[in-house]
């Protein structure tokens, strides 16, 4: 994207559209997949999901990450996977009782 | 111009491809993720270690309109902070300011919302806790107190519960166990709730400040050197990206799970 001339961006703009309308599509859905009847983990596995989602869309193409370094992807694929242990770490501390229990 | 006297600001490195900023930018950025990160897993930690049906369901506390209609305001900032950039690199900068204006009118809609429709009512509605072990949310109308600051009785509005106006009652300050407002100190989700909005709305008004610098006095670099401007709106842009992206995983965990 450094070197992107003027011709090139005007292309990139019509994609920052349709991502900022899939962006909001998203957001609806959001909310209306919270009102499933599912149980708790199920319905922590959907929001995360499409929270995903939506994180990758801006990641890959508001900050440009679908053409960047790999430096950049080093940088984050490291922190996502200490962000991903540090949120695992309460989860498996508690793990019998979550698993032989109701999980409110 | 300043591209000339330190080296890689606008022309990336050989080795890594990138230029400073954007390598600076970055590992600033994977900072914010371990910070957000580690009060995420505090949220995961106090749910998993709260006892069964102590956890609150989160639309029951929080408005779920309002939390989606300050995610879409949010979303929407991130596009025009796009334009911005996408402006000056096609080489209009008056465009590319009122992009840039415009995402700052959208981050302060974000934050008069939080701060008008949700934190301030927040620091009006109470929990009464009693001594027999029941307790009542409501609001106070008058509050009486003693010579020692303790509290002698309050006139007290319940929530409504689908009727109108219902009256106060008066509650005499023997019967109360506990009095708090629904801020950072009424119970463990709220006192994440409040940690982790709080920390993301100083974030948002970090970016404006910075945004509004871009908008203002740092025009005077786009005379100089237009690729170091629209160098470092980028690097702002990725700024801004991140705090979006924040609250599109707050907006889920804290309203709707």
């Amino acid at each position: 994207m450094d070197t992107a001339g003027p011709e090139e961006i005007r292309k990139h703009v019509k994609i920052y559209l349709t991502v900022f309308a899939t962006l909001a599509i998203l957001t609806v859905v959001t909310v209306l997949v919270s009102y499933l009847p599912v149980s708790t983990p199920v319905a922590i596995a959907i929001a995360l999901i499409v929270a995903s989602v939506k994180a990758s869309l801006v990641g890959s193409y508001f900050m440009h990450l679908i053409s960047e370094r790999q430096a950049i992807y080093g940088i984050l694929i490291l922190s996502v996977a200490c962000l991903i242990l540090m949120l695992l770490i309460p989860v498996l501390t508690d793990i019998d009782m979550l698993i032989s229990s109701d999980v409110s | 111009m300043s591209s000339e006297l330190i080296p890689y600001i606008v022309k990336p490195r050989p080795d890594t491809g990138l230029t400073n900023g954007k390598l600076g930018m970055w590992l600033f950025l994977a900072s914010e993720v371990m910070l957000f990160g580690g009060l995420f897993s505090a949220y995961v930690l106090l749910r998993v270690g709260a006892d069964a049906g102590q956890w609150p369901i989160g639309s029951n506390v929080l408005s779920v309109p309002i939390g989606t209609i300050n995610t879409l305001v949010l979303i929407t900032s991130s596009v025009t902070m796009v334009m911005a950039w996408a402006s000056l690199k096609m080489n209009n900068l008056a465009r590319g300011r009122t992009y840039l204006a415009f995402t700052v009118i959208l981050a302060l809609t974000f934050m008069v919302i939080k701060i008008g429709w949700e934190y301030s009512p927040k620091l009006h509605h109470y929990t009464v806790w009693f001594t027999d072990g029941s307790s009542l949310d409501g609001h106070i109308e008058h509050k009486e107190l003693m010579d020692d600051g303790t509290i002698h009785h309050i006139m007290f509005v319940p929530d409504a519960e689908g009727k109108e106006h219902p009256t106060a009652r008066q509650i005499e300050g023997e019967q109360i166990k506990r009095l708090a407002t629904f801020g950072p100190a009424h119970d463990t989700y709220l006192g994440i709730y409040w940690t982790l909005t709080g920390l993301h709305g100083l974030h948002v008004l970090g970016g404006v400040i910075a945004i509004l610098w871009f908008i203002g006095p740092g025009v005077l670099l786009w005379r100089q050197d237009p690729e170091h401007y629209t160098h470092r709106v980028e690097f702002v842009g990725l700024y801004w990206h991140l705090v979006d992206l924040v609250w599109i995983f707050l907006f889920p965990v804290l309203y709707l799970l």
